[in-house]
């Protein structure tokens, strides 16, 4: 379980600096610290075991069903990435706490790196490949983030962009070569995935699942053609380019090339695929660098070139080439890091990082140079740095190495590209250090504090170290390292400076001499490469972000163009032609299920249905008769609830009927009576064939489902434990208040949503246009000279309090019998909306005891309330709970948790519709501007004439 | 004639007419529309519990029942049908208010036949 504990402590680290976020910037730096060294001791706890050969193991299911579950492993290849991704990560934590200014925040920039190093850290411990594409991703996000760590800046922001797009668009494709994959090998366990080479060499998926692994490998580790987003991932900050650029992220691809070299190198596709793709890239990024003026943009370049080298030596397929791989996988991180925060430093004390105007500055700042110097030797391969070990030993697998039929092509390269890596470093070297003392540099130069040079300090030392002691300090770990990569004993190899006069020696001098030469001759090997015809890649990708841009808006426009028509008639086609598509599928016969013979009553409802039907689309221009004949299809609908048991739809059918038609009155009121137009008759021909189209699938589909027996269904559970489980007699209330709480909890939220949005709707109409269009209506419709009937005044009173007692028993009732929250919140809101209707709005808002918003509020949260209620007995939430109590008189009294539940379900309706359609008839109120009268009724006999003054 | 072939005509006309109405130009239209849709969608949910007469899902020892999961999923679809109407009613009246036209798009009243907004789609 360490594993794990280490895994979280980065995420961890990044949740603690967060959350520290406004103490100070050595807070941050101790926290960030403190979390990465942790997980940096534990890691290194488990190295001695590891290097003896033990795999430490753990495991948490996640999704068991789909195969993905938060297994880890640390086996020697996992290690060492993780002593690099932790070891470099702290040295970072030092250099970025001295390095960014004070108006920089630290505590983001620490969150995100330590965000970055988990992920990081997740991919190379990952026994999951599943859990390893979740990290993959992670890390493209949160370097993303880091990229774009000053948002000021346009490069920052595009560089951000520019990286995401393509290592994301690279882990798209690595999602999909590894879901191949583990189709072929049968797991998704990269242990076991790791034992299926021939199953998995032998597969014809082979070549694709490799392609896309290999795209997103080369995404991730810059290789051409993908190379061009990494320079441009330089505007980050120093140390993100350090961490990120040089160490880790871009060695995810070439750590995940090793680690699936056991399953997919061997063949000629592997070769040829990988091999020249790390030629090319070591070659041509060699090139580039050398012409960069920009030291970071050279390094960049240089970190290109290395990383092509790397891939190519996994390339070749061959065990001593990949124990060279891994050998030159730690020299690299440790000679390039301490190069990147070199070049900061020169940044930070001299204020500009372009070679050209640099240069003498050993005689300013010497513990620097002398750092820069070992550090720059060391990566144009010079001896007795480490990086003249692996660079021979490279060398040495290049010479013997036969691309197609050709001997040469792959030494010669390679050569050069040596050749090429010793002037850029040279040039590292001479342009800024060596050379006169210049009077022109933008900031006094003069060494910094040891936080900053004490963290490359530490890098140079193991440069010098694995130097002059390969075998004593470095050959143990790449023993293990490669016998993990290779899956068998490595060959034997020997980590030594000399190893005589072999073929390796003569390219390596050849290069060195070369390299000097034409550090030499650089100012006309510059005009030179000046006029070669390079792409600018950056313009490249500029223009195929802007033509895909191009092509999704022409592509939405022609969809949705903003014409609510023309999106619908669209959704309706393509719903029809994927009903099509399913019933070619799937037949179309109805079932043989016996059916119900339908009494006359029920045809004679069901005409009138149809008829009300017609008569609304035809009444278009007639909208208060198609108010009317709307209702005429509730009231059937109801009814057929009522016939086809189902009382508690039929109740909250009728009722909401009410209160919609009651609302679409008010809405009509406002609204002009006849439309300026109903459209052409072509299109009402169209529409009336996709509306006939439409509605016979639908019918049909209803008739074909309803002539089928059901298939089990999953009511008879809830059938068989309504009583004994919820405590109710009637099914449906016991599912909407217990089984199915958590949907009737949202469905009450969404019902105040809409009211407070139709409050917030209306509240502001009165102002601006719309106010102005409010005040100059006119009503339009013949008044009633009587306005509040003293009849129908009196008979609301008296209706009154029976409707509340009737809401009331409907609302007792629900848990046995039909009724519940929903239905009763209904009768009580039309009983009142009647009082509205009889002595009008004003007078009835008058009398109002309660706050609507307040109401809806109320009742969610009793609601909630009863549901965490469960909580406090330690059950889920909305768990019910009933018992029954003997009351004297009345006898046995059955009391319900789901009743108070029932309870916020009525508040809430109440709320809502109240809220909805007050607020409608005080906007109407307000627009009719008649002369308003405190008087329930317009005749009152108990009025005397002097109160009537 | 069965019961359920009378449900099924019923809910592919009320399907029709809602699925004509909402393609309207006016905003009113579009409300009944979406009422008549929300009657035919209630009604189909309700019959995916298949037809039963006399038999009110309400406890009693019978082996026979109506299926009541359909019947509560119904219940909340209407009260949220009402919110839904209540809401898009509102709204059209408020687009009318600022706009002064009753169009779905907010567009001035004329006949809109200018392919490009959405009249030779």
């Amino acid at each position: 379980m360490d594993l794990i504990l280490i895994s979280l402590l980065p995420f961890l680290g990044a949740l603690a600096v967060g959350l520290a976020a406004r103490r100070g910037r050595n807070a941050h730096a101790v926290i960030a610290g403190g979390f990465n060294l942790a997980a940096f001791l534990m890691v290194l706890a488990k190295a001695p075991a590891v290097l003896s050969g033990r795999v430490f193991t753990a495991q948490v299911e996640w999704v068991p069903a789909l195969g993905l579950n938060a297994s880890y492993f640390l086996d020697p290849l996992g290690l060492m990435f993780a002593g690099l991704i932790l070891g470099i990560g702290l040295l970072i934590i030092v250099y970025a706490a001295f390095y960014l200014s004070a108006a920089d925040s630290s505590a983001r920039f620490l969150s995100f790196l330590m965000l970055f190093q988990g992920a990081m850290l997740g991919i190379v411990i990952s026994d999951n490949i599943l859990l390893l594409l979740v990290f993959w991703e992670l890390t493209s996000l949160s370097s993303f983030l880091l990229i774009g760590f000053w948002q000021n800046l346009p490069e920052g922001r595009q560089g951000a962009r520019m990286a995401l797009a393509v290592t994301g668009g690279g882990g798209l494709a690595l999602i999909a070569g590894m879901l191949v994959l583990g189709n072929i090998a049968g797991s998704y366990q990269l242990t076991e995935i790791l034992t299926a080479r021939e199953a998995i060499q032998a597969s014809p998926q082979y070549p694709l699942a490799l392609v896309l692994i290999l795209v997103g490998c080369f995404t991730k580790s810059a290789q051409f053609p993908f190379h061009f987003w990494l320079p441009h991932a330089m505007a980050a900050p120093t140390p993100v380019s350090a961490y990120l650029h040089s160490a880790t992220m871009v060695k995810a691809g070439v750590f995940l090339l090793a680690r699936l070299w056991p399953v997919l190198s061997g063949t000629d596709l592997w070769f040829y695929l990988v091999a020249t793709t790390g030629l090319v890239t070591m070659f041509v990024g060699a090139a580039i660098a050398l012409f960069k003026d920009d030291l970071k943009a050279l390094l960049a370049y240089s970190t290109i070139s290395h990383l092509g080298l790397l891939t190519m030596l996994f390339g070749f397929g061959t065990p001593m080439a990949a124990v060279v791989g891994v050998f030159h996988i730690i020299n690299h991180a440790t000679f390039k890091a301490a190069l990147f925060m070199n070049a900061g430093i020169v940044d930070h004390e001299v204020g500009t990082r372009d070679a050209r105007r640099l240069g003498g500055l050993m005689h300013f700042m010497p513990i620097a140079a002398t750092l820069g110097v070992i550090a720059g030797l060391s990566m144009a391969g010079l001896p007795p740095f480490n990086g003249f070990l692996s660079k021979e030993m490279m060398l040495e697998e290049a010479a013997h190495t036969v691309w197609g039929e050709s001997g040469w092509l792959v030494p010669v390269l390679a050569t050069l590209a040596a050749l090429l890596s010793v002037a850029y470093s040279l040039r590292y070297v001479v342009h800024v250090y060596f050379g006169p003392r210049r009077d022109d540099y933008p900031k006094p130069p003069h060494d910094p504090g040891i936080g900053l040079w004490g963290p490359p300090a530490v890098l140079v030392v193991l440069v010098v170290l694995i130097g002059f002691f390969p075998a004593a300090i470095a050959g143990p770990l790449v023993q293990a390292v490669s016998g993990a990569v290779i899956g068998a004993q490595p060959p034997y190899f020997a980590l030594k400076m000399w190893h005589g006069f072999t073929p390796a020696l003569f390219m390596s001098v050849l290069a060195v001499l070369g390299g000097a030469l034409l550090l030499w001759r650089y100012a006309p090997a510059e005009r030179a490469w000046q006029r070669l015809p390079v792409p600018v890649a950056k313009r490249l990708f500029d223009h195929v972000i802007a033509a895909l841009v191009a092509l999704s808006r022409k592509v939405t426009d022609a969809v949705t163009n903003g014409s609510l028509q023309r999106t619908l008639l669209l959704f309706f086609l393509a719903t029809i032609a994927l009903g099509i598509e399913g019933i070619s599928v799937g037949g179309y016969q109805p079932g043989t299920r016996e059916t119900l013979a339908a009494s006359p009553v029920a045809i004679l409802a069901w005409l009138a249905l149809l008829a009300a039907t017609i008569a609304v689309v035809m009444s278009e221009t007639r909208r208060f008769l198609a108010l009317i004949y709307i209702s005429v299809i509730g009231l059937v609908v109801s009814l057929g609830f009522v016939y086809l048991s189902a009382p508690d739809l039929a109740l909250t059918q009728i009722s909401v009927e009410v209160v919609t038609i009651l609302l679409l009155l008010l809405a009509l009121n406002l609204l002009p009576k006849v439309p300026p137009s109903t459209g052409s008759l072509v299109r009402r021909v169209r529409d009336g064939a996709v509306a006939v189209l439409g509605g016979g699938a639908v019918g049909w589909a209803a008739w074909s489902v309803m002539t089928r027996q059901p298939r089990d269904p999953i009511s008879a559970f809830h059938w068989a434990e309504a009583k004994p489980g919820g405590g109710g007699t009637n099914v449906v209330n016991v599912i909407l208040v217990d089984f199915r709480g958590f949907d009737t909890f949202g469905e009450i939220i969404v019902l105040g949503i809409a009211a407070l949005g139709i409050y917030a709707l209306l509240q502001t109409a009165p102002w601006g246009v719309s106010g102005k269009r409010l005040r100059a209506w006119i009503p339009d419709l013949i008044r009633s000279p009587e306005r509040h009937p003293m009849m129908l005044v009196v008979a609301s009173r008296l209706i009154l309090p029976m409707a509340i007692v009737v809401a009331l028993y409907i609302f007792l009732r629900g848990h046995n019998m039909p009724g519940g929250g929903f239905i009763a919140g209904l009768v009580y809101s039309i009983a009142m909306l009647i009082q509205f209707m009889a002595s009008g709005f004003e007078w009835a808002e008058q009398r109002r005891q309660t706050e609507r918003h307040a109401l809806i509020s109320a009742g969610v949260l009793i609601a909630a309330a009863t549901g965490a209620g469960a909580i406090a007995f330690g059950l889920p939430f909305l768990t019910s709970g009933f018992d029954y109590f003997h009351v004297p008189l009345v006898g046995e009294v059955e009391l319900a948790t789901a009743l108070l539940f029932d309870i916020g379900v009525g508040f809430t309706v109440v709320g809502a519709v109240m809220l909805a359609l007050g607020q409608l008839s005080n906007a109407a109120q307000r627009a009719e501007q008649v002369e308003h009268s405190d008087q329930p009724m317009d005749i009152d006999p108990s009025r005397t004439v002097e109160e009537k003054r | 004639m069965s019961i359920e072939f009378l449900l099924a005509s019923a809910i592919a006309v009320l399907t029709a007419a809602g699925i004509y109405l909402v393609l309207r130009a006016q905003t009113f239209s579009v409300v009944l529309g979406l009422a008549m849709l929300s009657y035919a969608i209630n009604a189909f949910l309700f019959a995916m519990g298949r037809l039963k007469v006399d038999l009110p899902p309400i406890y009693e020892t019978g082996a026979e029942y109506t299926d009541p999961l359909p019947q509560a999923l119904v219940l909340t679809a209407i009260v949220i049908a009402f919110g839904m109407t209540a809401l898009v009613v509102v709204l059209a009246l408020r687009t009318y208010l600022e706009t002064g036209s009753e169009h779905v798009d907010g567009t001035p009243e004329v006949e809109d036949t200018h392919p490009d907004r959405g009249g030779g789609a």
